[in-house]
């Protein structure tokens, strides 16, 4: 082992797998290529700021510093296991952007966790268990939360009021006096057409590519959703 | 701006000569931006078309705000779970005589799941928000963001396509093929703005006396830290040292807004937190913000302006009942606070009973008998049961 690819955390502890210092580097160079990298960092003078405009750094081993640390030294091993284990700590609540010096750590942040969806990195796959719902909900319906999903048993710390909305849904639903907010299972009524046109946007993009590597069966599923609903509208990929 | 005025520091540091570094943590002038780039045939920029009102953004660029013909996009954890957010800010709109436009042609902005799982891409969000916007343009209505983390997200998005050539080509490139422009509106607009700017209007309509209640206001991370330059701030409120929307409309509304030390603190949401990790959420909610509030500035309520903060400081607050904590504390969107001021209905329209922190003891303070306001509402839903109505109309609600 050269003093290079040394790992920050010994393999028995790291609780990731460790991988040849060529993938991390790919991974890096991932990171590097996103066009929004060059704008979220501009080195770092270590003072800290980030860190104290931190939630997530309040209550986790996380430091937007560190992040952007890593990322402006290069450090390879220190990237992957940011990856492997602090990014879905951040709150992407973008304190951090009070960085004296127009860093932006949250959003360094942003594009690590899109490489490592991208590569199905067990990070990503474990960060998204109990996800998968969601994730079908906002690709397929156009809006990320709906009516139905309060649930007892979904927000059981939400209280006696929250546990009340299933019991009288459809009819405080049709007491809303926007007409476009009667749904139950979305947001409000999202027009077919519009839905299609999300859809072509999902595919052209390749966001929806990117779950393949998470989750191969939800990303089935959405696929050939998708792909008929354009047929049916006659719109070309 | 007038030299007499004394304007945020920012403001005032753009008098001397400017660092490179403050530059880019968020462009000087977007609307000039993109003004310059629709000259050379990159996009189309959607231009306020009606009456506007003038206000300053932290940068000190004047920044205006369309006052009718607005269309809302809307906020799927507003319309999904907290939805008398969304029908206050139709209904003062429709109490201050200005016509709007409530599409169907709308997606959520996606946002809330691109920082929770990353199961995006820059070109795929950029892409979601200029289908939107050109929807909006189609239509002539001037759009208008219910959502902070939407308004923040397109401002985002709106810097990127600035910055950079090869994500405008690629939008550009889909957009053609759904047959739609790349577009962007002139400025980009929350409608916590919208309410800041007619704050003054509103306070004329005034029904409900609220000088008995104090506040403290959370200002939403995605309205004042994403592209900071663009959020509005005003010399005579904080100094200009902070967000100026929510606390200006509700000292315009004879509210005493009381300070407190966290501020600046995010509420918790934490996007994948608030779905998958609740006990950081709870846990900075209410010990970071609602035990600090009470602690220091004994408020009434808590006003915010955003659907993540106005979900995660109310609903956070039960299980911390459980633990004795020091929680109990209303909260409230600028828009129900307003449309209450405004004399709307508690349940009717500010649909309250999907919140879930006791707002009755703040009802009271305001006059209001929620027993027979929810008895009203409950004769309602009996109309609805028996068939005499399938939906309840804005005729319905009083507005
Ligand atoms: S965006 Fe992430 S890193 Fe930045 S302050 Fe928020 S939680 Fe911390
Ligand atoms: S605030 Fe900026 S310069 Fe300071 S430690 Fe954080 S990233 Fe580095």
């Amino acid at each position: 082992m050269t003093e290079t690819d040394a790992h920050y955390k010994a393999p028995e502890v790291a609780g990731y797998a460790d991988v040849p210092h060529e993938a991390k580097l790919a991974l890096f160079d991932q990171v590097k290529a996103d066009l929004r990298f060059g704008d979220y960092l501009y080195g770092c003078y270590e003072c800290g700021i980030c860190v104290a405009a931190c939630p997530s750094a309040r209550f986790y081993d996380f430091s937007p510093r560190r992040i952007a640390q890593a990322a402006a030294r290069q450090d390879v091993d220190l990237v992957y296991q940011q990856m492997q284990e602090d990014i879905w700590e951040c709150s992407q609540c973008f304190s951090c952007l009070r960085c004296p010096r127009g860093n932006n750590p949250g959003g360094l942040v942003t594009i690590m966790r899109e490489v490592a969806v991208r590569n199905g990195l067990a990070s990503a796959k474990q960060a998204l268990v109990g996800y998968s719902r969601i994730i079908y909900k906002i690709m397929s319906t156009g809006t990320q939360v709906s009516p139905d999903m309060l649930q007892r048993d979904a927000f059981p710390d939400w209280g006696p009021e929250t546990a009340d909305v299933p019991d009288h849904l459809d009819l405080w639903r049709r007491a809303l006096p926007a007409e476009t907010m009667h749904t139950t299972t979305t947001g409000w009524s999202v027009a077919e057409r519009t839905l299609v046109e999300l859809y072509f946007i999902w595919l052209q993009t390749g966001a929806l590519d990117m779950i393949a590597e998470v989750d191969s069966g939800l990303h089935a599923i959405l696929q050939e959703l998708m792909e008929e609903r354009l047929e049916e509208e006659g719109i070309e990929l | 701006m007038p030299s007499e005025v004394r304007g945020p520091i920012e403001v005032r540091r753009r008098d001397k000569p400017a660092a490179p570094v403050a530059d880019r943590r968020s462009l000087d002038d977007p609307r000039a931006e993109l003004l310059a780039l629709e000259s050379q045939g990159e996009l189309v920029v959607q231009k306020i078309d009606r009456e506007a009102v003038t206000v300053l953004t932290k940068y000190g660029r004047e920044k205006r705000i369309q006052k009718a013909h607005l269309w809302h996009h809307k906020s799927c954890g507003q319309c999904g779970h907290i939805p008398g957010y969304s029908t206050a800010i139709f209904w003062v709109m429709r109490k201050l005589g200005y016509d709007y436009h409530d599409p169907a042609d709308q997606t959520s902005c996606t946002a809330w799941n691109y920082y929770a799982s990353a199961t995006s891409n820059s070109a795929a969000q950029a892409a979601v928000a200029v289908r939107n916007f050109a929807a909006a343009y189609e239509s002539g209505y001037f759009p208008l963001i219910h959502c902070g983390t939407s308004y923040g997200h397109y401002k985002e998005v709106r810097e990127e396509l600035i910055r950079h050539s090869e994500l405008r080509a690629q939008v550009r490139d889909i957009m053609a093929k759904l047959g739609k422009p790349l577009v962007l509106p002139e400025e980009i607009v929350h409608y916590s703005e919208w309410l800041h700017a007619l704050r003054g209007e509103i306070a004329a309509q005034q029904v409900r006396d609220m000088s008995g209640i104090v506040a403290t206001v959370h200002p939403a991370c995605h309205y004042h830290k994403i592209v900071e330059g663009d959020a509005i701030y005003d010399p005579d409120i904080y100094g200009g040292q902070r967000t100026a929307v929510v606390t200006g409309l509700a000292q315009a509304l004879g509210v005493e807004v009381r300070n407190y030390s966290t501020w600046f603190d995010c509420c918790g949401f934490g996007f994948r937190h608030i779905l998958v990790q609740r006990d950081f959420t709870r846990s900075f909610a209410t010990l970071r913000k609602i035990e600090v509030m009470k602690e220091e500035a004994h408020p009434d309520v808590v006003l915010t302006h955003d659907t993540g903060c106005v979900t995660t400081l109310d609903k956070s607050q039960f299980a911390a009942q459980a633990h004795q904590r020091n929680v109990g504390l209303a909260v409230l969107s600028d828009a129900q606070f307003a449309a209450l001021a405004l004399g709307a209905h508690p349940y009717r329209v500010c649909q309250l009973h999907w919140h879930s922190a006791d707002y009755r003891p703040l009802l009271e303070k305001m006059g209001i008998d929620w027993e027979q306001a929810w008895a009203e509402f409950q004769s309602d839903l009996r109309r609805l049961e028996s068939g005499e109505k399938r939906y309840l109309d804005w005729d319905d609600v009083g507005g």
